[in-house]
């Protein structure tokens, strides 16, 4: 079964502990930051930090509240990088985590612009030597498959985050909300945004306050998967059948005209149409 | 004359020590981004994955490129056989310009010495997957186009007949080609539902783009001829230029008529009055870079006249970049935390040193090759 991460904003205490525990499990390595007046940092996701919390002011009616996201791979459950991946590089697995062969990837970089969370990272500072990767989280693979938790939810002091079961954890999520209705926006972000996540937030605050895109619940690439298994076997065959139709046509009429060159007018305007 | 004394000679005038000088500063900076990543010679970053390459090199470039297929379908398949004179140039400056996206991908890919990988590794829902084979193929069909001039100059009959009793097959491969990925690089677009400005986010930006690339076909084979007989002092072919100018009003209007048609049919005119950069982009390239030139090209004292074709004709150049660098680069919205992009002057370096050595091959070409007098078996024959 398919499994996921709940992350509930009204527990976080914006520690980032995940954030550090992310880092020491993966051994990546430290940033070269700046202050860029924010608690957040660094200022997003990159080949070197796969996880990184957010941090923002929101009005609350009283006064200022602090809200904190979190900001990693959503591992959706249709993956808009895994569809625009040419060389299908990056490929979903059926436990949940959208994984990457670092061995197939040429480096186009297409699954970054497709992602609507801005999540596949590129290494700017490998040559060709070195062979630059895409990076992002792995949701821990490879402690899911030694039966441990993610590294982020291991770490987690306050109970923000927790791993398991996707279904299970729409259940726990909708029970919070239902409990506490006071304390949560009645909504589970990533039941259904995109087709769905394997990441799920419940939030006191909206969720784009989180750093959270607005999305409709059909999958990003819905239009390009169209695009490419309908509309262009369709223009294949119909140009083809087309243009030797068009050239068989123009070809029988020069014949018939005693080959002169005025038909070449009648051939443009077809061109047009 | 002059021309034919120094033909044995390297020629080294001022302009070629230019655009060697372009070229080999290109390369240097190639050489860098190989050795310590794209990071050292450009501002891409992982907001903007993509820049001024993908941009320019990329989706100008192949749209630039299309005079190639719509002359050789003018001529090979809607009996266009007058234009024939313009055909060998267009299919050169195709051939080059698919040369050129290559050489730019060469330099963008991450890994480009695995670019081969797209044969292999096959993922049929990637828009990028069809980009990817068609601009491979329609390069294959476009050297076999151009291979007759070679063929010609070493006195190969043998071969040249073998493409002679090809080319139909090959200029309708070249225009299904053609056709399938002009419109795929708008597709690739289509992946940002969210994220692309509503002016231009469309399941139609395919249609959108194909139809602005068989605009510019035409535009392209006109300012290509008006520059190279200013260039290389031989004769205009005026009439045939004014004649592929007749049509090009007739797709610019079925070009507007989708553009607002989907706009209004989404529900989103409103939008062209927010007088913000996007609807201030979207009336530039709506007035000044479509309607303009359909009116243009619609007077038989513009068609008459090679200045007044090459400034309507660079109006429609004008209108695919403006075009193809908002769906690319400006209409799409980056996160709050982004950084901004703007190209560094290496990336321009590229850019730069790739059209040089284009532009050097087309002189080369045009000094060796018989780019502008065909074989007259070669025209005579069905």
């Amino acid at each position: 079964m398919a499994k996921a991460i709940l992350f509930d904003a009204f527990r976080c205490t914006g520690c980032r502990g995940c954030q550090v525990a992310c880092k020491q499990w993966n051994d990546l390595p430290a940033e070269d930051t700046h202050n860029t007046g924010s608690y957040q940092n660094p200022p997003r996701v990159s080949a070197e930090t796969w996880l990184v919390m957010q941090f923002r002011e929101v009005e609350n009616g009283d006064g200022v509240t602090w809200a904190f996201g979190r900001h990693a791979c959503m591992h959706c459950l249709h993956p808009a990088c895994v569809s625009a991946c040419p060389v299908g590089a990056l490929y979903k697995t059926d436990d949940g985590p959208v994984l990457y062969h670092d061995d197939r990837c040429i480096g186009c970089r297409y699954c970054m612009l497709a992602c609507p969370f801005e999540i596949p990272t590129f290494q700017w500072d490998q040559g060709l030597f070195e062979g630059p990767e895409i990076k992002k989280c792995t949701f821990c693979i490879d402690r899911l498959s030694a039966g441990m938790e993610p590294a982020c939810v291991h770490t987690c002091p306050s109970g923000a985050l927790m791993y398991g079961e996707r279904d299970e954890l729409i259940a726990v999520a909708e029970g919070r909300i239902r409990e506490h209705p006071e304390r949560y926006l009645d909504h589970v972000y990533g039941k259904d945004e995109a087709g769905g996540t394997s990441v799920l937030y419940i939030s006191p605050v909206p969720f784009e306050e989180l750093g959270l895109p607005e999305l409709g619940s059909a999958p990003i690439q819905e239009n390009t998967e169209d695009i490419m298994t309908k509309a262009t076997p369709a223009v294949l065959v119909g140009m083809l059948i087309g243009l030797g139709g068009i050239y068989w046509v123009v070809k029988r009429r020069q014949e018939m005209m005693g080959k002169n060159g005025g038909s070449g007018r009648q051939g443009d305007r077809e061109a047009s149409s | 004359m002059i021309g034919r004394i120094t033909l044995r000679r390297p020629p080294i005038s001022p302009a070629w020590v230019v655009l060697g000088a372009l070229i080999f500063l290109a390369l240097v900076v190639a050489m860098i981004r190989y050795a310590s990543g794209l990071g050292t010679i450009s501002n891409l970053n992982d907001n903007y994955g993509w820049g001024l390459w993908i941009s320019f090199d990329l989706l100008c470039g192949v749209a630039l490129a299309s005079g190639a297929f719509i002359t050789a379908s003018i001529v090979y398949l809607f009996g266009g056989e007058q234009y024939r004179p313009l055909l060998r140039p267009a299919i050169l400056t195709g051939f080059l310009g698919y040369l050129m996206v290559i050489l730019a991908l060469l330099v963008d890919l991450g890994r480009p010495e695995r670019i081969w990988f797209l044969l292999i590794f096959w993922n049929h829902h990637s828009v990028m997957f069809e980009v990817g084979w068609c601009v491979m193929l329609y390069t294959f069909v476009l050297a076999l186009e151009f291979s007759p001039l070679v063929f010609e100059r070493f006195g190969l009959e043998a071969p040249r007949r073998l493409i002679h009793a090809l080319i139909i097959p090959l200029a309708i491969a070249g225009a299904t080609l053609s056709t399938l990925h002009q419109s795929s690089l708008g597709s690739l677009y289509v992946i940002l539902p969210d994220q692309l400005h509503k002016i231009w986010y469309t399941p139609l930006l395919p249609l959108m783009f194909w139809l602005t690339a068989v605009a510019v076909g035409p535009a392209m084979v006109i300012l290509e001829s008006t520059i190279s007989s200013r260039v290389f002092r031989r004769g205009l072919e005026l009439d045939l230029l004014g004649g592929l100018a007749r049509v090009i009003p007739f797709i610019l209007a079925a070009y507007i008529a989708v553009k607002i048609g989907d706009l209004a049919g989404s529900g989103e005119l409103g939008l062209l009055t927010e007088w913000d950069l996007e609807s201030g982009l979207f009336w530039l390239e709506m007035i000044g870079f479509v309607a303009l030139p359909m009116v243009l090209f619609s007077l038989p004292a513009v068609r008459q006249s090679s200045a007044w074709l090459m400034f309507s004709a660079f109006l429609v150049v004008s209108e695919v970049i403006l075009s193809r660098f908002a769906v690319g680069l400006i209409a799409i919205g980056r996160p709050e935390f982004a950084a901004s992009y703007v190209p560094h002057p290496l990336e321009f370096a590229v850019t730069i040193g790739i059209v040089s050595a284009g532009v050097a091959a087309f002189g080369l070409v045009a000094r060796y090759l018989p780019l502008f007098t065909e074989q007259v078996a070669g025209s005579a024959a069905e």
